[in-house]
């Protein structure tokens, strides 16, 4: 039996750079940043003082004020990401929609880590009394995927992955199996992240995985510059509508690219330290699974997180997994302008990938001065300006803590 | 008392998200207002807060109504 093919007919996005699709991708090509000081809390004490926090959003546009203040704020991105994406597909709109074929799998690398810190503080200083009977349910990651199918009232399969910073596109890919098996012929799937608070940003910053650019945050986040001294923080939420592809043709369904392949693997090395073979092993899986050869492929979605060790790494497992090609490609990192979104990542680079298909056009990587060419960073990244260019085939990297990795492998149609 | 009264209904209206002219004082949490098993937890939780008590769980079971609610606190607050 052949496989099912599963296509995009939704995009659903909440982020540093803009609350909905059309305002994000717009940011995007003209290279604004989303990095500012940070402004949720005081972080005047920890050495990294600026991130990519969502602005002006009103979760009260999708769901009661009430039934808002009990959940933490990665749900709300992950509700109104769902619900965008749900509007933009046209589902809502199908006659006779056989409900318990539609399933959502939205996960989060850390969860409602804002509610336990704050819940934590009110059960030191007042006692065990102090914990709120929404503390359990306004924290638990799964809790996206539950709010959606009883807004949505959507009853196939609800769940969440959880793979640090790979969550985003482990969900996708995992519920693009989902309608390949036959369980499902709709999956709302992806990444939602809230974690800008004081023992988030703090305990990364522990790690000194951070940057410190705190004096001008908007070139922070610089993928493969010489100048890159680690990571920034995002927040935020990007969700995909998955359909079965003649369940989307059928009932006339706009397309925006076919997701054709998924690939996982394990670094099987270190907790946050990368390597090259895994991240190679992971784009070479995806890549067979789409049935398709590295030559194939025009654009990278890069995990490109900003780090000295992980930018270099990750050209090299590029290289790795494309060979000679790997110059060819275009690769790019959002991250220059979105931050790190963790676990929402997967999601709205998954996004950005099926609109550069979709538009045949590259966002650029900002902040990209003085290429770190002698550490190894030698490919076409895309620097500073958007490039209109022809892809058929995009891929997006992932790569989380504890050394997992996810590529998913976007074709236009 | 009126006070009282007044400050319950205004705390039952928030937390369960109602307007306060729906709030009666023969309305149930619950059969009236719509709140689930959740809700008056948090509902008795923010009774707390408001008039600096604690409520046992016990006595917090039996509080289902608006008029209960002011009975507890008027009874606490007199003591």
């Amino acid at each position: 039996m052949s496989k099912r093919r599963v296509v995009v007919t939704g995009l659903g996005h909440v982020s540093p750079v803009g609350n909905d699709v059309s305002s994000g991708w717009a940011n995007l090509l003209a290279g604004k940043s989303g990095i500012t000081t940070i402004t949720r809390f005081d972080a005047s004490d920890i050495a990294c003082q600026v991130a990519g926090e969502v602005k002006g959003f009103d979760i009260t546009q999708y769901i009661s004020a009430k039934d808002a203040r009990r959940m933490d704020v990665f749900i709300h991105y992950g509700i109104a990401a769902a619900l965008q994406a749900v509007a933009d597909s046209g589902l809502d709109d199908v006659p006779g929609l056989d409900k318990t074929r539609v399933g959502v799998n939205i996960g989060s690398g850390i969860g409602g880590l804002p509610l336990i810190e704050e819940t934590g503080v009110a059960r030191h200083e007042g006692g065990i009394r102090k914990i709120g009977p929404f503390f359990i349910p306004g924290s638990l990651i799964n809790m996206v995927a539950g709010h959606v199918s009883i807004l949505k009232g959507y009853q196939g399969p609800s769940y969440g992955i959880v793979s640090a910073c790979t969550t985003g596109a482990h969900c996708i890919g995992d519920a693009a199996r989902v309608i390949q098996y036959g369980d499902a012929d709709v999956m709302v799937a992806g990444g939602a992240e809230g974690t800008i608070s004081s023992l988030a940003v703090g305990g990364f910053a522990a790690m000194k995985a951070l940057s410190t650019r705190n004096d001008d945050p908007a070139t922070a986040s610089r993928p493969w510059d010489k100048g890159r001294d680690g990571f920034v923080m995002g927040e935020g939420a990007g969700v995909l509508v998955l359909e079965e592809y003649e369940h989307a043709v059928k009932r006339g369904a706009k397309i925006y690219a076919e997701l054709v392949g998924f690939g996982m693997s394990s670094d099987a090395h270190h907790i946050t330290a990368p390597s090259a073979e895994g991240p190679a092993r992971g784009v070479l899986n995806a890549l067979r699974d789409a049935r398709l050869n590295p030559e194939d492929v025009q654009y990278v979605n890069a995990h490109g997180t900003s780090t000295p060790l992980g930018d270099a790494n990750e050209t090299n497992a590029l290289k790795i997994a494309f060979g000679d090609h790997a110059k060819k490609l275009v690769v790019n990192s959002t991250k220059s302008m979105t931050g790190h979104l963790l676990g929402g990542a997967g999601g709205v680079e998954a996004i950005y990938s099926i609109l550069a298909v979709h538009n045949q056009v590259s966002p650029p990587t900002i902040n990209l001065h003085d290429q770190d060419i002698e550490g190894g960073c030698d490919l076409d990244y895309c620097a500073n300006t958007a490039r209109d260019m022809k892809i058929d085939v995009a891929i997006s990297n992932s790569f989380g803590f504890g050394g997992t990795n996810g590529t998913l492998v976007f074709k236009r149609v | 008392m009126e006070n009282i009264e007044a400050r319950v209904k205004k705390i039952v209206a928030e937390q369960l998200g109602v307007n306060e002219a729906e709030v009666k004082i023969d309305s149930s949490f619950v059969d009236d207002l719509g709140a689930d098993s959740l809700d008056t937890v948090e509902l008795v939780m923010a009774l707390e807060e408001e008039f600096e008590c604690e409520i046992p769980d016990e006595e917090a079971e039996k509080i289902t109504t608006v008029q209960q609610a002011v009975d507890y606190v008027t009874a606490h607050l007199n003591k």
